[in-house]
C-alpha cells in the first residue's frame, strides 16, 4: 500500500534538537521524556560495548584480565555509574509511561469544564513516588559503587 | 509485522527486562547488599566468578533472555527516535535494516560467547 507523502507544511514548525531544551510551556513530565530518551541512547550505547567487552571471557584468564585492567580507571568506574543511574530511571520511569500509554493513571475522559481537569496531574503522584525510589536507589547505589568497595 | 505489534513488544520486552536486569544489576552492582542478606560475594568482575556464574544454567537463560530483550527494546527505540525525524521512505527502510542487522549481529556475538562459556 502506498504512503501518503509527509506534509512538509508544518517544517517550518519544528525546534529540531534546540526543542529539546525548550520550546513552550514544558511541565516536569516532558522533560522526563527528553530525559527518557537520553538516557535510553546512553543505554543503548553502552549496552553496545558491554555486550563487545563481556565476550572476552572466551578469550581465556588473560584477555579477559587486560580488558577489565583497562577499564579499572576512576573515570570508567564513574562511567559505569552514571550507567546504572540511567538504567534505574529509564525503568521507573519507563513504568510510568507504560502504565499511562495503557490508560491507567489518568482516570475517565471529564467534561472540559472550568478549573479544566488535567490528566497529567492525576498521574503526578504516582509519577513523584517513582522519581523518589528512583532517587533512592540510585544514592544507594552510589555507596555501593564508592563507599562499600 | 504491524506497527502496533512491534509496539506491544517493545512493552513486553521491557517487563522482562525488568525482571531480568534487575537481577543482573543486584548481582553485579549491588554486591555489597548481596552480600548483607547472604547471597553471592567476593569479586564479581574476578575471571574465576565470571566463570563461575557462566557455567550455571540459570545465568545462561538469564542473559540470552536480557540480551535478545535488551537488543530489541533498545534498537525499536532508536528507531521510534529515528522515525519522528522527518525522513524520506528510503531513509525508514534503511533505519528498519541497519536495526534488524545490527540488533542480530550483537545478539549472535552475546549468544555465542554466553553459550561458550556455558560449554566450557
Amino acid at each position: 500500500m502506498q504512503r501518503a507523502k509527509r506534509d512538509r507544511s508544518t517544517v517550518a514548525n519544528q525546534s529540531g534538537l534546540l526543542g529539546w531544551v525548550y520550546a513552550g510551556r514544558y511541565r516536569t513530565e516532558r522533560y522526563l521524556y527528553i530525559l527518557h530518551r537520553v538516557s535510553g541512547l546512553g543505554i543503548l550505547l553502552y549496552l553496545l560495548m558491554h555486550i563487545y567487552v563481556t565476550g572476552f571471557k572466551i578469550k581465556g584468564e588473560e584477555a579477559w584480565e587486560g580488558i577489565m585492567a583497562s577499564f579499572g580507571t576512576p573515570l570508567f568506574h564513574f562511567g559505569e555509574y552514571l550507567v546504572f543511574a540511567a538504567v534505574i530511571f529509564h525503568a521507573l520511569n519507563g513504568i510510568r509511561l507504560v502504565l499511562t500509554e495503557l490508560g491507567y493513571l489518568l482516570g475517565k475522559p471529564k467534561r472540559p469544564i472550568y478549573p479544566y481537569p488535567l490528566a497529567l496531574m492525576r498521574q503526578r503522584l504516582v509519577m513523584v513516588i517513582l522519581m523518589i525510589l528512583a532517587a533512592v536507589i540510585i544514592i544507594y547505589g552510589g555507596f555501593d559503587f564508592f563507599a562499600f568497595h | 509485522m504491524r506497527e502496533s505489534t512491534l509496539w506491544i513488544l517493545h512493552i513486553l520486552a521491557a517487563v522482562v527486562i525488568l525482571v531480568a536486569l534487575g537481577i543482573h544489576f543486584a548481582i553485579m552492582h549491588l554486591d555489597y547488599l548481596m552480600s548483607v542478606l547472604g547471597a553471592g560475594g567476593g569479586d564479581v568482575l574476578a575471571y574465576a566468578s565470571v566463570i563461575d556464574r557462566s557455567e550455571a544454567l540459570s545465568h545462561t537463560v538469564i542473559y540470552i533472555v536480557l540480551l535478545a530483550t535488551a537488543l530489541y527494546h533498545g534498537f525499536y527505540g532508536l528507531r521510534s527516535i529515528c522515525y519522528e525525524l522527518p525522513l524520506g521512505r528510503a531513509l525508514e527502510k534503511t533505519v528498519d535494516i541497519a536495526s534488524i542487522v545490527a540488533g542480530f549481529g550483537f545478539f549472535f556475538w552475546g549468544a555465542y560467547a554466553v553459550i561458550a562459556g556455558f560449554l566450557a
